[in-house]
């Protein structure tokens, strides 16, 4: 295998609430290359943010990652100790997160915000040479460089958004989690942004994760698509392999939901159902309640993922007869 | 030459304050009158050995005849030992303002670090702090301060100390829910995200964020601050009779008032109520300020 920039073995986590563990993210794997884009694609509750947050061990109380590993520069950050960790965090792997309103420190300047994360990590930078760089990164996301003395509210909300991504990319780290980086903003702003991650991705090098819920975006911005439902992987291979062959009946009902220019005739499909509730998943494959090709076997067993063509895996049973 | 660049700037600082209070409206000049009055009997404390018109202490004794009613000599009358009461309602002040700012200094230094650390981590330990406080809480203020004074004996710090404890919880309890909520929010999970330590994200994101309400507490706890000491001096647990205080006025006029001496304990009254007044004026003219939503 190449070498790979982060490799997410199996990674399982769970919420251990008072009802009962709910498995938020169940055996989840993929890898990430050098400047490559992986866009996370699921419905709200499907463990993407789940996903985003234990890459970093972040994931907020009761859930704890019970199995699998992140291994980044040959080292598994699952098991580092909790300063290694805090190193990791902001310089290796840094996040944009949903909603830029709330991202900022209300009672902190906009240059104040770069000071404190470079100087976490390099504490021998001087407050001068951090609020300098803090400068030039605000001209990288297309922010004059004078907003540096005013205050979060100050912002609009994707200028705000802006500022976030210049301080995910401070330390020029490997890889930038951007969760749901658009979804609190307005559809023109949204492409600016996006198309923003995209420049600065490509000026510092840096892999891309992108969760998000919407298909339509990921297959536009990104370079491989990782499918979940109800905390599972049910498919994961490039865009093209994705778009051309979509193999589960939730990405192909995912695809058929997005409305097309060109078919104007053609009516928009939804997928019936809600997704399952956790704490109870259905017995079998998680989707079968919702699913047009649901058999007999669905509702007995789960599917496990199997690889259809290279570097196209699909969590199944309709596509188990391929393989062998 | 330094101290008169620091006088210049920080009055520089404070008139604009004022000037953009003026534009808050109504909030904005409950804390200006609020103020004004504060700082006025502040004034007056302090300045009170060279305007009083005779010594209000046991060396003025006699100066008039004993409770002659207000007069043009006199304006305040005389008690029963024919001191001044204008002269010491202009002195009597300083007692009440000294155990007002000790015990806030005091809340501030145990409720606050303790609201902040207990919600922070949670669990058991919060759990427990919770406990103690909430049965603070549960007693009457002024019954359990005097039955805290009568145990350390009298004194301005003894005072202050008594009520301190009394006033803890309310510090405790509004720190504790603002971090509560602030911790949850994802500027917080941003500074976790970026690799801060907990000194970090408790000292620089959830603190500063919590201290205008931290500003409201302690404003109007003055008000109930000064209150309690007037209630301790008038229970005999203040401080030394030779010490000119509203609050031993106040329990000697009660005394003199069924032989009609209304004087002397209706004009350390009114500066007590006065200065009780302004603290909670100022209190929720900033509450309104600095929590606008509150009002809504």
């Amino acid at each position: 295998m190449q070498k790979q920039l982060l490799t997410v073995e199996n990674l399982t986590v769970e919420y251990w609430t008072k009802k009962g563990k709910v498995r938020a993210v169940d055996g989840v794997s993929f890898y990430l290359g050098k400047a490559e884009t992986l866009g996370v694609v699921g419905e709200s509750g499907s463990g993407k943010s789940t996903l985003g947050l234990s890459l970093i061990r972040l994931v907020p109380p009761p859930g704890r990652i019970v199995k699998g590993h992140v291994w980044l520069e040959g080292r598994d950050i699952l098991k580092l100790r909790e300063e290694e960790i805090r190193s990791i965090r902001g310089r290796k792997i840094s996040f944009v997160f949903q909603d830029p309103m709330t991202s900022l420190n209300p009672v902190k300047k906009i240059g104040e915000h770069f000071v404190e994360l470079i100087q976490t990590h390099e504490p021998k930078v001087s407050r001068k040479e951090a609020l300098e760089r803090a400068e030039q990164l605000l001209k990288d996301v297309g922010i004059q460089p004078e907003r540096i003395d005013d205050y979060p509210h100050q912002l609009s909300g994707g200028m705000r958004q802006r500022v976030m991504i210049a301080l995910a990319i401070a330390l020029n780290p490997y890889v930038v989690v951007a969760d749901e980086p658009t979804t609190a903003l307005d559809v023109i702003v949204q492409a600016k942004i996006l198309d923003l991650l995209k420049v600065v991705q490509s000026m510092y090098d840096t892999a891309l994760i992108f969760i998000t819920h919407d298909l339509s975006i990921a297959i536009e911005r990104c370079d491989k698509i990782l499918v979940m439902y109800a905390g599972q992987m049910v498919e994961h291979s490039n865009v093209r392999d994705m778009c051309r062959n979509p193999q589960h009946p939730y990405t192909q009902g995912l695809l058929k939901s997005i409305p097309n220019i060109e078919l104007t005739e053609q009516k928009l499909e939804a997928i019936p159902g809600s997704p399952p509730d956790l704490l109870n998943p259905p017995n079998g494959c998680r989707f079968w309640p919702r699913c047009s090709y649901a058999m007999e076997r669905c509702r007995k067993a789960e599917p496990q993922l199997i690889e259809t063509e290279t570097d196209h895996f699909v969590r199944c049973f309709l596509y188990e007869g391929m393989v062998e | 030459m330094s101290k008169l660049i620091v006088k210049r700037s920080m009055l520089s600082r404070i008139i604009p304050a004022i000037g953009s209070l003026r534009e808050r409206g109504l909030s904005g000049w409950l804390v200006i009158f609020g103020a004004a009055i504060v700082i006025s009997i502040i004034l007056m404390t302090l300045l009170a050995p060279w305007i009083s018109p005779y010594d209000p202490t046991t060396k003025g004794v006699n100066v008039g005849a004993p409770l002659t009613p207000p007069n043009s000599k006199f304006p305040f009358g005389t008690n029963h030992l024919g001191q001044d009461m204008m002269s010491r309602v202009i002195s009597g002040g300083g007692v009440m303002l000294q155990v007002a700012f000790l015990s806030v200094a005091i809340c501030l230094a145990i409720g606050v670090p303790l609201g902040l650390f207990s919600s922070y981590m949670g669990g058991i330990f919060d759990r427990s702090v919770c406990l103690v406080m909430d049965s603070i809480y549960a007693f009457p203020g002024l019954i359990l301060a005097i039955a805290i004074a009568a145990m350390l004996g009298r004194g301005v710090v003894n005072m202050a100390l008594s009520i301190a404890v009394v006033y803890v919880p309310s510090y405790f309890r509004v720190v504790r829910s603002q971090v509560l909520s602030i911790k949850e929010m994802p500027y917080v999970e941003a500074a976790r995200s970026i690799g801060a330590k907990s000194r970090t994200i408790l000292f620089e994101y959830i603190l500063p964020n919590v201290v205008p309400s931290i500003v409201v507490v302690a404003t109007v706890n003055f008000a109930d601050a000064i209150l309690t000491a007037a209630g301790l001096t008038f229970v005999g647990l203040g401080v030394e009779v030779d010490i000119p205080d509203w609050g031993w006025d106040l329990a000697n006029g009660r005394k003199l008032l069924p032989s009609g001496a209304w004087w002397v304990i209706t004009f350390p009254g009114i500066f007590i109520i006065l200065l009780a007044l302004g603290f909670t004026l100022m209190g929720e003219g900033l509450s309104e300020i600095l929590n606008p939503k509150l009002g809504e």
